[in-house]
């Protein structure tokens, strides 16, 4: 038990030094390395709780494919970050007070937070026992079945999303030569070349 | 597997919507580059006008499907109906518009359909996921069909805004689901309400929640103070987008707040009542002092729609059935008349191009004699002068509120609308003692046309059809309060 909590607060502690790092950090490509850090710190603690397969799809996903995204954006936009902070000083007071609300806030909640006994019988959907149920399928159960709709309906919603970026972005250019494999395909030798018997010291 | 099917019949219109519209991508993309808005818009106005059917049809009993995130009762299909006839007039009358001025690209009504779709899903929601899914299928569409006119910088700046601010509002919005969730332990509307009914006193975080919940929606149906994009994204957008956006999504949006404040939260009566009194009395002050002196008649029907907001409102604050149905009967008015005036201000054109300005509508009462006619019903009833439908939906809110003894609201809503009554008489001042500067072009066109005379008339004999209107309202608001 000792060794779990100790690499629970490993992992967590690491985890959030690298967010805190992800926002300090000068250099953006650092900062990305930051954030994969985090993400592995992340999967780690999924493993913790028992939970592999989300563990798995965190380091695939996100530190696959998100974070490499991130990290080619980052290369290859110049951005220049310093300009960017520039008005950081400037817009402080209002940022800070608005982030001094929120922290209030979330004492006063946190404050009077009070679990009812009734709650764990009102989950709409109870993780089964580890032994009837794998991860997969528990997650497979909920996602396919019992939020078929949502699923479904986020699927709509991606769809949305890449139409709306083909239709403001996509312009049909003229005077740009396209290759058109089936005229290339149809053309015959006779077409196109012409044999020329050139005596010899004449030329044309 | 036999069982399957049944489960989802209840969403039947909304399946039969997202198939049609991904049908249509295909049909779009393989016929010929000329053809394919005409064929798609056609398709796309039939899609919506069988989906309303399939609504009726569908009955009013009240129905869960999907594990309880969907729900079918009298309240969604009344909704759902008129969403569903917005939708499809904005597309007949968009038709002329998009091909004079060159947007007449297919995604056009594919758009619309989803973005219907993701209505009618919020208007059906019964969950606070489903709710923000279908808000966000809406919203999405809507994004893109405000920038739709990508090469004129105020359209885009209009899409870019009010994508922006609409990202905010989500986020506000999550926020607050989180909250709720957070202290409820559920997402589910109906497990929502139990919790609170025999919970006493609600603890502190679920009114952070409610609060941040309502203001997310506060923006989605524009009232201030969350108001701020409105005037430059109805400004910015062709116009019948407009058109759209004053509409459907305003209609959907109302509807998702009755049912979300009602359904669940009807135990906090008291906590969010002075939320949406606050908000209520601030829209309509805003709404009419704000387009006195507004030129553009875009940006005036968008304070104008604030002003609308703040008075369906009122309904809301009232609550019980007697408010609820007040809100159904003035935002079916509410179609009606907008609907009409946007007939007409898509007809403005000069020299073969779109003008706002309030002041070429001048002399329109000697050049075009039934536009303006029609043109000053619909102002009179915006207005609520008797015996025009407006007067009848401001009476209904009114008297909801005298009953629920919000005397002070109800007061402040008649003073405001006294106001109010100022800019839209002025328009008919322009149209009939302004000297013609230059006529307005003139045929309008028959789609246009077609929805003008049809308002119009719907607008001044309204009073007939009253009492079965509100029957089916009061019905559908009952549905609402059935658990």
């Amino acid at each position: 038990m000792i060794i779990q909590a100790l690499a629970f607060y490993l992992f967590a502690f690491v985890a959030i030094a690298a967010g805190v790092m992800v926002v300090t950090a000068r250099n953006p490509v650092h900062s990305v390395l930051f954030l994969i850090l985090a993400f592995f710190n992340s999967a780690a603690l999924f493993v913790l709780m028992g939970a592999e397969f989300l563990a798995m799809i965190l380091v695939v996903v996100y530190v696959g494919a998100v974070a490499v995204l991130f990290l080619f954006v980052v290369m290859m936009l110049d951005i220049n970050f310093v300009e960017m902070r520039q008005g950081f000083l400037q817009y402080l007071p209002v940022g800070g007070l608005i982030g001094i609300i929120l922290l209030a806030e979330l004492v006063l909640i946190v404050g009077t937070w009070a679990v009812s006994p009734e709650a764990a019988t009102l989950v709409t959907a109870p993780i089964p026992p580890p032994d009837q149920a794998s991860n997969i399928h528990a997650l497979g159960r909920l996602i396919y079945t019992h939020y078929v709709y949502l699923f479904q309906a986020s699927g709509m919603v991606l769809l949305v999303a890449m139409m709306g970026a083909i239709v403001l972005t996509l312009r049909h250019r003229e005077g740009v030569r396209r290759q058109k494999i089936e005229q290339q395909l149809a053309r015959k030798a006779e077409d196109t070349i012409e044999v020329v018997k050139v005596p010899s010291g004449s030329g044309i | 597997m036999t069982h399957a099917l049944p489960v989802m019949l209840p969403a039947l219109p909304e399946i039969f919507l997202a198939v049609f519209g991904m049908v249509l991508m295909m049909v779009g993309v393989f016929s010929s580059e000329k053809r394919a808005y005409r064929t798609v818009s056609t398709f796309s106005i039939m899609a919506l006008i069988l989906a309303l059917l399939m609504v009726l049809f569908q009955g009013t009993d009240r129905i869960l499907a999907f594990n309880g995130l969907f729900i079918v009762d009298g309240f969604a299909a009344y909704m759902k109906v008129l969403v569903l006839a917005g939708s499809a007039v904005t597309l007949i009358m968009s038709d002329r518009f998009l091909r004079k001025e060159g947007m007449d690209r297919f995604e056009y009504p594919i758009l619309i359909v989803f973005a219907s779709l993701g209505m009618m899903m919020m208007i059906s929601s019964n969950d606070l996921i489903s709710l923000y899914i279908g808000l966000e299928l809406q919203s999405l569409s809507l994004y893109v069909i405000a920038a739709f006119q990508r090469d004129s910088t105020r359209s885009t700046e209009a899409g870019l805004k009010y994508f922006v601010l609409g990202a905010l509002s989500s986020g506000l919005l999550l926020y607050g689901c989180s909250m709720i969730y957070g202290f409820a332990g559920t997402t589910d509307f109906g497990l929502i309400a139990k919790q609170l009914a025999d919970g006493g006193e609600p603890a502190i975080g679920l009114i952070v929640g409610l609060v941040f919940l309502i203001a997310g929606l506060a923006f989605k149906v524009s009232a201030v103070p969350f108001h701020m994009w409105t005037p430059d994204v109805y400004e910015g957008a062709p116009t019948p987008v407009t058109a759209f956006f004053s509409v459907a999504p305003k209609i959907a949006a109302i509807a998702l707040f009755l049912r979300v404040m009602v359904g669940p939260f009807e135990a906090m009566l008291v906590e969010w009542r002075q939320i949406i009194v606050f908000v209520s009395i601030l829209s309509m002050v805003l709404g009419a002092l704000a387009a006195i002196n507004q030129t553009n008649i875009k940006r005036l029907m968008a304070y104008s729609s604030i002003g609308h907001v703040g008075y369906a409102l009122i309904g809301l604050a009232a609550g019980g059935r007697e408010g609820i149905t007040a809100v159904l009967v003035y935002m079916t008015i509410y179609l009606v008349m907008t609907m009409g005036t946007f007939a007409c201000i898509l007809s403005m054109r000069q020299k073969g191009e779109m003008v706002e300005s309030i002041d070429s509508l001048a002399g329109l009462g000697k050049s075009n004699p039934p536009m303006a006619l029609a043109l000053l019903i619909f102002m009179f009833s915006m207005a609520g002068i008797p015996p025009l439908a407006g007067f009848f939906g401001k009476l209904y809110i009114f008297m909801a509120a005298l009953d629920a003894g919000l005397v002070a609201l109800a007061i402040i809503g008649v003073v405001t609308s006294v106001f109010g009554a100022f800019y839209y008489l002025r328009i008919v001042k322009v149209m009939y003692f302004d000297e013609t500067v230059e006529p307005l072009e003139q045929p309008i066109g028959k789609g246009v046309g077609a929805v003008m005379a049809i308002t119009a008339v719907v607008t001044v004999v309204f009073f007939i059809g009253l009492s079965p209107v509100l029957e089916i309202a009061d019905a559908a608001a009952a549905s609402l309060f059935a658990t």
